[in-house]
This record gives C-alpha cells, sequence and structure tokens, in this order.
C-alpha cells in the first residue's frame, strides 16, 4: 500500500492563537487520484491545502511527500503547485512570462551539475502548457485584457507546466459564473485525465466536489466528518451534517422501536440498518427516495402544500402531520391534495445520534452556588449535588445526614438537554450570546449550533426560524441543568 | 509549538523603526524632559513660570492662535468655491488645471514668499509700513494650494446622485448645500484645516519675509531660543504646541468618526 | 438642453478659478518678466536684457547652494525611498499591534509642525553631543519625507492581489527572489511617485534645514532666507533663478504628467 501513496498527513493540527482551524487530520491520498476537500467556510479546508503547499506550517503533526518529510520544508522547494482562488497572476507579466515563471527558477540536474533550462525547452514547454489549455495564441498578451475564465486557464498553466507532482487547486472555479463554471469543470476533469498526476481541490460546492472527485473529504470546524468516493458521500452519509450539506435531505429525530424498524414522522418504516433498540437515531431520506402514490396507498400519507417546477422535475413539500417532507417527482400533481407515499427501506439512513444532549466538561460552581460554562454564570439546582439535600441560610448544601457542604469552586459535570434551552432575539438579554454557525432543518424544527465568544457550542432544538450568523441570546431554567460532580462530594464537606 | 520558520516579511520594518523610534520617539520625549527640567538637569517648572509670566509669550501665543485661524478661514473661503468648481463635471477642467494651483508648490517656499513680497512692493504695500496685511496676504498666497489639493480630492469621489436626490425630495440650492454637499465634504474640509492651522501659526518665515520681522509668532520664539541656545524653555513652547496638535487632532479625529458614522446628521 | 447655451453662472465659475490662478502666480510671472531686464527695483522697465542670468551663473554661492539643494534632496528622497519601501511592506505583513504602533508613529511626523519635529531633532543632537553635519541634515530630511513615502507605497499594497507573493513561492522562487520579481514591480508606482513627493518636500524645505545644518552649509532656502529678510527687495540675479527653478518644476511636471497618463492607457 506504501508505495503508490503519495502525499500523506499525520495527525495535522494547526491553531492560530487559540482556535482549532485544522484539528488532527490524517489522511493519505494516492497517486493519481482526485480528491477534494470540501465543506463551508471556515471549516479548514484551505488551511489544509495551504499546509501542503507550505504557506503555512502544522502546529503539530507531519506531512509526508512520498515517505518523506516535508512538513518544514518551505513552499519553493515543493514539487507542488498551487492554482489560486483568485488565480494571483503576475500583472506585470505577460501571459508567456506569467507562464514560463517557474520555469526560468527551475534547475535540472545534468550529469552531476544543476543546470537552468534552455530558452528553447522554456519555449517548449510554455507553448505546451498554453495548448493544454487551449489559449496559443495569447502569448503577448497583458493578463489585464483576458476573461476571467480565460485568466483561470492561465492560472492552470503557470502551475502545470512545472510538472508538479501534485496540483492543489484552492476554490479555483470560485469566481466564474455559472456555465463557465460547468464547462470548466469538464475541463478540468479532463486534464487531469491526460496528466495523470494526483490532484488535490478545495471547494464549498457540494455538486461540484461529486462531479469532479474520485475521492470527497467533508470537513466541519477543522475535522473530517466522512471520507469516500461521491456515491458514498451521497448515499451512506455518516452523520446529519454530512447528508444535510451534501445535497437535499430530510431529516429526523427517529427511534428505533425494533429488528430493523424505525419509527418517525409518527410511522413506523422498516429499514435496512441494524441499531438497538430505543435508541434515538437520525433519519436522512433523500427527495429522490420517496415514491408517492395514491391516496389511500403507500405506507403513509400526507398533504402536498407547494410546487416548485425545476426542469425536469418537480420539488413538492408534503406534510406529514406537523414534519415537512420534501419529494421530487416528475408527474405534475396537486397542489393541496392529500396523498400517499412509500420510502423504500435503502432510501432510510440511520445513523447515530451526535448529541443527545450538550455536555460540558469542563464546568464549576462558583460562591454565589452558580455553575459557570462558558465563562458565563447559571442559575442551578445545586443540592441535586447531594441527594435528599437542601439549602441552608448561609448559602451551604445541608445533608441529610446533617453534613455542610461548600461546592465553591467545585467541578462539575453540566448537562442541558436540546430542548431545554431557550433562545431570545436580543443577544443581550440570555445569560450567554453567541453566534448561530449552524443550521439543521428536521422536518418540524430546527437545530442551531450557537457558538459563544468563549468557543463553547450549544446546541438546540427550536421551532423558530434563524439565519446563521444571527447573534442570539440563550438561557436555561435552573432546573434543567443536570449536574454531576467530578470526584467525591465528600471532598467539599465543611468541617 | 512549533516556531514558523516561513522567512517574515515583517522583518523588513525593522530598519525603519529604528530609524522612527531613534529620530521621532526619542526625540519628543527629550522635548517633555528638557521642558520640565533646567540647565542642570533638575526637575523644575520654572520654564512655565519665565513663560506664562511674561505678557508678550502670551500675546505671540494667542495672537498664533488667531493668525492661524484667520488664514484657515480665508484658505477655505477662497479655496472652497475653487475645488467645487473644479471638481464639477461639466467644466471640463482637466487633471492640467488642478496641477496649476499645486504647481507653486514646486517652487522654492522662501523664494516664492519673497516673490509675493516684492509684488506688494511693487504696487505699493511695504511690509514694514504694513506688516499684518502683508504677512495675511503671504500666508494665504502659501498655504491656498493646500486647502484646495485635499478638498478636491473628496469632491471628486462625491456621490453627485445625493445632491440629485436631494433637489428630488425638494431642496433648493441652499439647503442642499449646507444639507448635502457640506457634510459630504466635511473629511476634505478637516485635511485641509489640519494643514493650514498648524503650520501656518508655527512658521515663521513668512512673518519674518512679508512682515520684515515687525510680527512675532510663536515660530519665532522657538527659533529666538534656538539661536540662543535655550533649549529648556525652548522644548516648552514647543511642547504647548505639541498639545494644541493633540487637541486638534483629538477634535478633527471626533468630527471625522461623526461624519464618516453617516446619518443625516 | 442644447450644449452650446451659454450660461452666466458657467462662465462666472470658470472666470473664478482662471482669476485666482492669475493671482496666484502674479508674483512669479512678475518676477520671470523683470528677470529679463536689468535693473535694480521691479516696476521699472530698463530694456530686455540678460544681464541677470548672466550674473546668476557666475554667482559662486548661488551656484554652490543649488548644487548643496539637490545633493541633500536626491540623497534624503533615496534613503527614505528604500527605508520606507521596506518599512511599508514590513508594516502590511505585520500583525495588528506592530502594525497599529508603526502607523502612529509614521504619523507623529506628519501632523507635527515642522519646527517642533525640527527642534526635537536639534535636541537630540545636541544632547549626544554630535555637531551639525551633512548627515544631520540629511537626517532631518528623511524624517520629514519618509511617512510620505510609506503612505505612497501603501494603497499600490492593499491593491495587490495578496497570493501573488504566495504564488511565486510556489512556482520555487525564494522569498528575496519574490520580493523583487513580484511585490516590487507591483508597487513600483507608489514608489515612483513616493520618491517625487520626497524630492518635492525637500526642496521646498527651509525649517528643518534652519535646524539641523552646519551653519556654513546653504541651501537656496536658507540662501534666500538670508538675503530677503532683511529689508528690502529680492537681489535681482534672484528673479532669474526664479525663471530657472519654474522652468525645472514645469519640465518635471510635464514629463511625470505624461508618465502617469501613459500608464492608465496601458
Amino acid at each position: 500500500m506504501a508505495e503508490n501513496i503519495i502525499i500523506e498527513l499525520k495527525n495535522v493540527s494547526k491553531h492560530f492563537d487559540q482556535t482549532y482551524a485544522v484539528d488532527n487530520f490524517n489522511l493519505y491520498v494516492k497517486k493519481g487520484e482526485f480528491i477534494t476537500f470540501l465543506g463551508p467556510s471556515g471549516c479548514g479546508k484551505t488551511t489544509t491545502l495551504r499546509m501542503i503547499a507550505g504557506f503555512e506550517l502544522p502546529t503539530e503533526g507531519q506531512i509526508l511527500l512520498n515517505g518523506e518529510d516535508i512538513t518544514l520544508l518551505p513552499p519553493y522547494k515543493r514539487p507542488v503547485n498551487t492554482v489560486f482562488q483568485k488565480y494571483a497572476l503576475f500583472p506585470h507579466l505577460d501571459v508567456y512570462n506569467n507562464v514560463a515563471f517557474g520555469l526560468k527558477l527551475k534547475r535540472v540536474p545534468e550529469g552531476s551539475k544543476m543546470r537552468r533550462l534552455t530558452t528553447k525547452e522554456i519555449d517548449k514547454k510554455v507553448k505546451n502548457a498554453l495548448k493544454i489549455v487551449d489559449l496559443e495564441e495569447y502569448e503577448t498578451r497583458d493578463i489585464s485584457t483576458l476573461s476571467g475564465g480565460q485568466q483561470q486557464r492561465i492560472a492552470i498553466a503557470r502551475a502545470i507546466v512545472n510538472e508538479p507532482e501534485i496540483l492543489l487547486l484552492d476554490e479555483p472555479l470560485g469566481a466564474l459564473d455559472l456555465k463557465m463554471r460547468k464547462d470548466m469543470q469538464l475541463e478540468l476533469k479532463e486534464m487531469h485525465k491526460k496528466l495523470g498526476i494526483t490532484f488535490i481541490y478545495v471547494t464549498h460546492d457540494q455538486e461540484e466536489a461529486l462531479t469532479l472527485s474520485d475521492t470527497v473529504v467533508v470537513m466541519k470546524d477543522g475535522m473530517i466528518q466522512q471520507i469516500g468516493t461521491p456515491e458514498d458521500i451521497y448515499n451512506e452519509p455518516k452523520n446529519a451534517f454530512v447528508a444535510n450539506f451534501i445535497g437535499e435531505s430530510n431529516i429526523y429525530s427517529g427511534t428505533v422501536t425494533g429488528d430493523k424498524k424505525v419509527r418517525f414522522i409518527n410511522h413506523t418504516f422498516d429499514c435496512v440498518d441494524e441499531f438497538p433498540k430505543n435508541e434515538k437515531v437520525d433519519v436522512v431520506i433523500r427527495p429522490e427516495d420517496v415514491h408517492i402514490t395514491k391516496e389511500g396507498e403507500g405506507m403513509a400519507s400526507g398533504k402536498i402544500v407547494s410546487k416548485i417546477f425545476k426542469g425536469i422535475h418537480y420539488e413538492y413539500i408534503m406534510m406529514v402531520g406537523r414534519n415537512e417532507l420534501v419529494i421530487v417527482d416528475t408527474r405534475n400533481l396537486e397542489v393541496n391534495k392529500t396523498y400517499g407515499f412509500d420510502i423504500e427501506p435503502d432510501g432510510i439512513h440511520i445513523m447515530k445520534k451526535e448529541l443527545t444532549a450538550n455536555i460540558y466538561n469542563d464546568a464549576y460552581i462558583d460562591k454565589n452556588n452558580r455553575v459557570v460554562i462558558s465563562e458565563s454564570a447559571f442559575e442551578c439546582d445545586i443540592t441535586s449535588l447531594v441527594p435528599g439535600s437542601t439549602l441552608d441560610e448561609d448559602g451551604y448544601v445541608l445533608g441529610p445526614d446533617g453534613v455542610r457542604y461548600d461546592f465553591t469552586d467545585a467541578d462539575v459535570i453540566a448537562t442541558i438537554g436540546l430542548d431545554k434551552i431557550e433562545i431570545l432575539d436580543d443577544d443581550e438579554a440570555g445569560i450567554v450570546r453567541g453566534e448561530i454557525v449552524s443550521i439543521i432543518y428536521k422536518g418540524d424544527h430546527y437545530q442551531l449550533t450557537i457558538r459563544t465568544g468563549e468557543d463553547e457550542d450549544f446546541v438546540l432544538d427550536t421551532e423558530y426560524t434563524y439565519d446563521e450568523n444571527d447573534l442570539v441570546g440563550l438561557s436555561v431554567k435552573a432546573e434543567d441543568i443536570k449536574l454531576t460532580l467530578k470526584g467525591e462530594a465528600k471532598k467539599y464537606a465543611k468541617k | 509549538m512549533r516556531k514558523n520558520k516561513v522567512f517574515s516579511r515583517k522583518i523588513l520594518a525593522l530598519p525603519y523603526a529604528v530609524f522612527l523610534v531613534l529620530f521621532v520617539l526619542i526625540p519628543l520625549f527629550l522635548i517633555i524632559a528638557y521642558a520640565f527640567t533646567d540647565e542642570s538637569g533638575a526637575v523644575t517648572l520654572s520654564n512655565f513660570r519665565t513663560f506664562f509670566s511674561g505678557a508678550h509669550n502670551i500675546n505671540t501665543l494667542m495672537f498664533s492662535i488667531f493668525i492661524g485661524l484667520a488664514n484657515t478661514a480665508i484658505c477655505l473661503l477662497l479655496g472652497y468655491p475653487a475645488a467645487f468648481i473644479l471638481a464639477k463635471r461639466n467644466m471640463n477642467f482637466g487633471k492640467a488645471t488642478v496641477l496649476l494651483f499645486v504647481m507653486p508648490m514646486w517652487i522654492n517656499f522662501v523664494l516664492r514668499t519673497a516673490a509675493t513680497r516684492d509684488l506688494l512692493f511693487a504696487m505699493g504695500i511695504k511690509g514694514g509700513e504694513h506688516p499684518y496685511l502683508s504677512t495675511m496676504i503671504g500666508m494665504v498666497y502659501n498655504y491656498l494650494p493646500f486647502v484646495i489639493l485635499p478638498l478636491y480630492t473628496t469632491m471628486t469621489k462625491m456621490n453627485y446622485s445625493l445632491i440629485e436626490a436631494s433637489y428630488d425630495l425638494g431642496a433648493n440650492k441652499v439647503k442642499t448645500f449646507f444639507l448635502t454637499i457640506l457634510p459630504m465634504t466635511m473629511p476634505g474640509i478637516v485635511s485641509a484645516s489640519t494643514m493650514v492651522f498648524m503650520p501656518t501659526m508655527s512658521s515663521y518665515v513668512i512673518s519674518d519675509v512679508m512682515g520684515e520681522r515687525k510680527i512675532s509668532l510663536i515660530g519665532n520664539s522657538i527659533q529666538l531660543y534656538f539661536d540662543q541656545g535655550l533649549w529648556h524653555i525652548g522644548s516648552l513652547v514647543a511642547l504647548i504646541m505639541l498639545l494644541i496638535i493633540a487637541f486638534g487632532s483629538f477634535c478633527t479625529e471626533t468630527e471625522e468618526e461623526h461624519t464618516s458614522r453617516g446619518g443625516l446628521w | 438642453m442644447s450644449k452650446n447655451k451659454f450660461s452666466l453662472s458657467d462662465f462666472l465659475c470658470k472666470f473664478y478659478v482662471y482669476i485666482l490662478l492669475f493671482v496666484m502666480y502674479a508674483p512669479i510671472l512678475l518676477l520671470i518678466v523683470y528677470s529679463f531686464t536689468d535693473t535694480k527695483i521691479i516696476g521699472k522697465w530698463g530694456g530686455f536684457s540678460l544681464h541677470l542670468y548672466k550674473a546668476l551663473f557666475r554667482d559662486k554661492e548661488i551656484m554652490q547652494a543649488f548644487a548643496n539643494t539637490f545633493l541633500v534632496a536626491v540623497s534624503s528622497a533615496v534613503v527614505s525611498t528604500i527605508l520606507g519601501t521596506l518599512g511599508a511592506i514590513g508594516i502590511f505583513y505585520s500583525g495588528k499591534r506592530s502594525k497599529a504602533f508603526l502607523e502612529g508613529l509614521s504619523n507623529i511626523p506628519v501632523m507635527n509642525a515642522e519646527i517642533v519635529t525640527a527642534l526635537s531633532l536639534t535636541i537630540l543632537f545636541v544632547f549626544c553631543g554630535i555637531t551639525f553635519n551633512f548627515t544631520t541634515l540629511l537626517i532631518g530630511h528623511v524624517v520629514l519625507t519618509i511617512p510620505f513615502v510609506v503612505l505612497s507605497v501603501r494603497p499600490k499594497l492593499m491593491q495587490m492581489d495578496p497570493n501573488i507573493y504566495e504564488a511565486a513561492l510556489d512556482l520555487g522562487a525564494t522569498p528575496s527572489k519574490a520580493l523583487r520579481e513580484v511585490i516590487v514591480p507591483e508597487i513600483l508606482p507608489g514608489v515612483f511617485s513616493g520618491f517625487i513627493l520626497s524630492i518635492t518636500l525637500s526642496l521646498d524645505d527651509y525649517i528643518i534645514t534652519a535646524f539641523t545644518r552646519d551653519t556654513a552649509f546653504q541651501t537656496l532656502s536658507t540662501y534666500v532666507y538670508g538675503v530677503t529678510s532683511k529689508k528690502g527687495t529680492l537681489p535681482p540675479s534672484l528673479r532669474a533663478l526664479t525663471t530657472v527653478i519654474t522652468l525645472i518644476a514645469l519640465v518635471i511636471l510635464i514629463i511625470v504628467n505624461i508618465k502617469s497618463s501613459k500608464e492608465k492607457e496601458k
């Protein structure tokens, strides 16, 4: 296996100040593979690419190229080349000299010595590279006179002319319009086939990732969520985030009710995945896996409330009880009519719930008997730490055996249910404020992740609509915070 | 943690930073230190007492501030319409005309001032007989280009559709000027004023040449102390000027904040 | 509305601008006109003569001051341009705190009254026991001009594609090569205008020169100040000098203008 691996990242982490941009990243890439890092902005995909290029050094971990450690090698000594997001062409040089830039700096071995490339050699390579990108006639043109698509091609030519072992592409099509992007996607795929070198591609466009890649690496918050072929990623998403990010999907909270049986949206369906009974799970259903039937037929029924024509098919929203179900179908059906529907067992993807509650392992009690989470003090029921205890007038916990406890600075684990956090539009009104960093729609409610200034996440369920990056306040009732003491209560007994 | 070994472009600023610390920061601290000490190096407030007990000194200071304000006002009154006309598109003034206004800056400042004096002399206004008038004219001649340039720059960046919007909403010419044009050009007025006020009150060359040394500005005081090697009291006067500059830049900063914050007022 | 329609207000506007220009140039024009006649006093035309020019070029003192002025201007502009350009690049890539510190420090000589800058430098030199010489004068002029180099280079850095330096490294250029072959060509127009600005400020300066020079070293400013701050009018040969300087300024301005308009066409 080792010989056809071109690059390997081992436990690579990168932090800027306190925040982790990339967290314990492990990956190997095979020679000739087209691999894509896919994720929303800020997920660490570009940082990972920049570490491979040598523009950033990993805080921890190792990068191996052909088995050799290149972690600390400066970018100009690495046999990799980059196509930049906004092309980064040199404006003071013409097309020819942009492409020739790397070749002029190159040294090749001749006998025991190293020599520069001759003008003839450079000329041949530049012309060849321009031919690959279909811009042979443009040699003497000024960069500023080229269109976005043409600049893009020059940027690719400038990189591949150096015959790198790996070509890194950082959202190269991001600045192009839709039509141009589609054309360039096909061309890139062609080019990859022709050149036979490894492509590492970064994008936030899931469709682009699925179209181009042999392997997709889905990332979120600096961590790999899933690695797999486009088919795997689409059909077998590992968690709700991947399912939500890749393609359209219906995501519900469900419960396993028996052998290969799962209950969600108030119906029980057959499925193919085996999970222990009563396990809480996330259920993902792709819109094309739902088959609409006549009313009265099918496994369940619902009313179509909206219809949008999308060219090849219609996109329907059906209300199944209180839950929305998105369905695509080529038939033209009526709105405000009830239909039945079927879902094949292999169309129901079940994944273990990532999170059933917010758990804070480094919470502690302050001197006012409040629990501090993410630098914010929440009112809580401190008597729950000692069964049967009450609070005396001095604020100490009085055990049933008459022992008094002082829990100031005691380390505790605080647990808050997803449905117990109250979200407030006024970000000043809550106990803690934060920014919404992710929203997943779950049929009849949204699951929001709110990140505080201290980088602590609060996940909660709400029926109301919010937007990403909204600033909100959060509060929790005292009785909804479950406290577990780290260590024995005895330690805190007052003499 | 691993240290970043990638070549850091920051170090290019090192010589510049060293130069600034040596020849800008340390000299400023020396001024402050000198203002509070005497020849023997002992800490004292006697420089303050000497300066503020002389009625002549306070007169000079007040007169300098007055002439600075007056020159700023005159230059703005003359320069603002000129800059506005130059920036107006339908006037078809090219960049060349703007450059013509700026070109006097290229002729040596002392020579330029002397030429103005000669012109006044030929017209019968003798510096020795009319020191205030001559000085004022010399000041305006010298600082007018410094007003026109920043005003012109802000005016060319002005959004003309706002003026049209103001007419559209029923404001007449006068109201439009005070409600839209003036607030929009405020940053230019502020930077023009800072470029005129301080140099006017601190420079002594124009008053010396134009007023034939009959007028004394605060700059003259410093120059006088410099000639006599009285560094400590000279530093005190410089410190007072520093405070005025600091106060001025503090005021203009809040003003800029105010205008940049937008809103109608 | 017809474009050719005569508008009184437009006419008045144009008239104002031209009359202002005329008034501003009147003193200089007067000197230029009277540089072509040999009279002591302006106002009495003594017939056309180039005598004043002959006198000017024979006047060793003026010629020396002329040469000195250019020596100071060019050498201080060179130092400022090199130090300031490197400084601007370094500041641009610095962290928030050192950036704020250096930018604040750069602003001091711009905001400060020239005479305070001059006095503070004088005190520094006196404090360190340094006698005034060409170097102290040079330092004075560099302090005066260097912030303006940084101010002219900075916008060019901000307009630059932030990735082109990395692109150069990626293609095999060492950091110093990437700097020379990619960043410097990009900011060159800013460097050039910083250099021109430095020359201008240095040529025009009197106060810093007067404070930091060796008193035997005359520049045009100090020479003219010396002869004019006394009673009376300018020595006649200085009229010829004004013509020469105006001519030089005009030529440079035209060259710079043509160059910049050519660049824009590109």
